[in-house]
């Protein structure tokens, strides 16, 4: 028997769980880069869809598709807020350090 | 062992060698570029699911525009992104310890149920982009409104916060101009007369 089996609905889902930790991992292992940071964010939400697109495929439902859409949509206005709120950090404290934001620290 | 087989795991070692070099590589600029080459085997993997719309949308849309945006935030920061990476192998085991666990975790929810050996359904007749249309248009009708407005306020807030007004440029007020008066610009001098 190879190793190679004929992709079936778990080796999506497993190949999303590997895409989710490898990014859940890079947000503690780049603990300091914001922009890091917001790439790993993105890798988890393509991680999520592609659960979604897996099992729309093998339930035979288009719903979950639909739901891919919606998470697009929102995760493009993340990225747009996020790099706008990391470019005026930039202008303001000069960094884009985790450990400079400190001001709300007591 | 079919061709598709062998492709469906050729792309998904792309895409976990590409998500790894995002999240280890020292720039910035080479972390987007391997963001995009995950984003595009995602796309690819997306369409051996038979989602063509959304795989040609996520291509469009993050490869295209997205990503774009992360380049030249990337490029506009003027960071020394060296000693960001200082603590890099303390933050190391923490990060793989985590991630494993996640890992570990999922897997075993995968593993321990039984969805593992259920085969796709055959799919429906007709274009995957017309029956997501069919469903988003009438169906999703008012979330998809929402989403629109989403996008809105992510513009409209996109801008309020990075617009500055630049104070080299000299600009006419009209406002101030008409409400002058005279005292405003005239300021008339009593002096003694000088005697000689």
């Amino acid at each position: 028997m190879s190793i190679l089996v004929t992709p079936t609905l778990a080796h999506y889902l497993v190949l999303g769980a590997i895409l989710f930790a490898i990014a859940m991992a890079g947000i503690f292992i780049n603990r300091r880069n914001v922009i890091i940071m917001l790439m790993a964010i993105e890798l988890m939400l393509l991680s999520v869809n592609l659960n979604f697109i897996a099992f729309s495929r093998y339930l035979g439902d288009m719903q979950g598709q639909v739901f891919v859409f919606f998470i697009l949509t929102v995760a493009a206005a993340e990225s747009a807020i996020g790099l706008a709120i990391l470019v005026l950090l930039f202008r303001n404290v000069g960094s884009i350090d985790v450990e400079d934001l400190d001001a709300l620290k007591g | 062992m079919t061709f598709f087989t062998l492709t469906f795991y050729l792309f998904a070692a792309i895409l976990v060698f590409a998500g790894l070099r995002v999240i280890t590589t020292r720039n910035p600029v080479h972390a987007a570029l391997w963001l995009v080459l995950s984003f595009f085997t995602s796309g690819a993997i997306w369409l051996m699911l038979q989602a063509e719309f959304l795989a040609i949308a996520l291509v469009l849309v993050y490869v295209g525009a997205v990503m774009v945006l992360f380049l030249f935030v990337v490029m506009m920061l003027d960071v020394n992104f060296d000693s960001l990476r200082k603590q890099f192998r303390s933050y190391l085991p923490q990060g793989v310890i985590v991630g494993a666990l996640v890992l570990l975790e999922m897997a075993l929810v995968v593993v321990s149920s039984a969805i593992g050996g259920s085969e796709a359904p055959p799919l429906p007749t007709g274009s995957n982009t017309r029956a997501l249309g069919q469903l988003l248009y009438v169906d999703y009708v008012y979330p998809f409104e929402i989403a629109a407005v989403v996008l809105l306020v992510a513009i409209i807030a996109a801008i309020a916060l990075t617009h500055r007004k630049r104070k080299a440029t000299r600009y006419q007020d009209p406002a101030l101009q008409a409400k002058v008066r005279r005292e405003d610009r005239v300021r008339i001098v009593q002096m003694p007369a000088e005697k000689g």
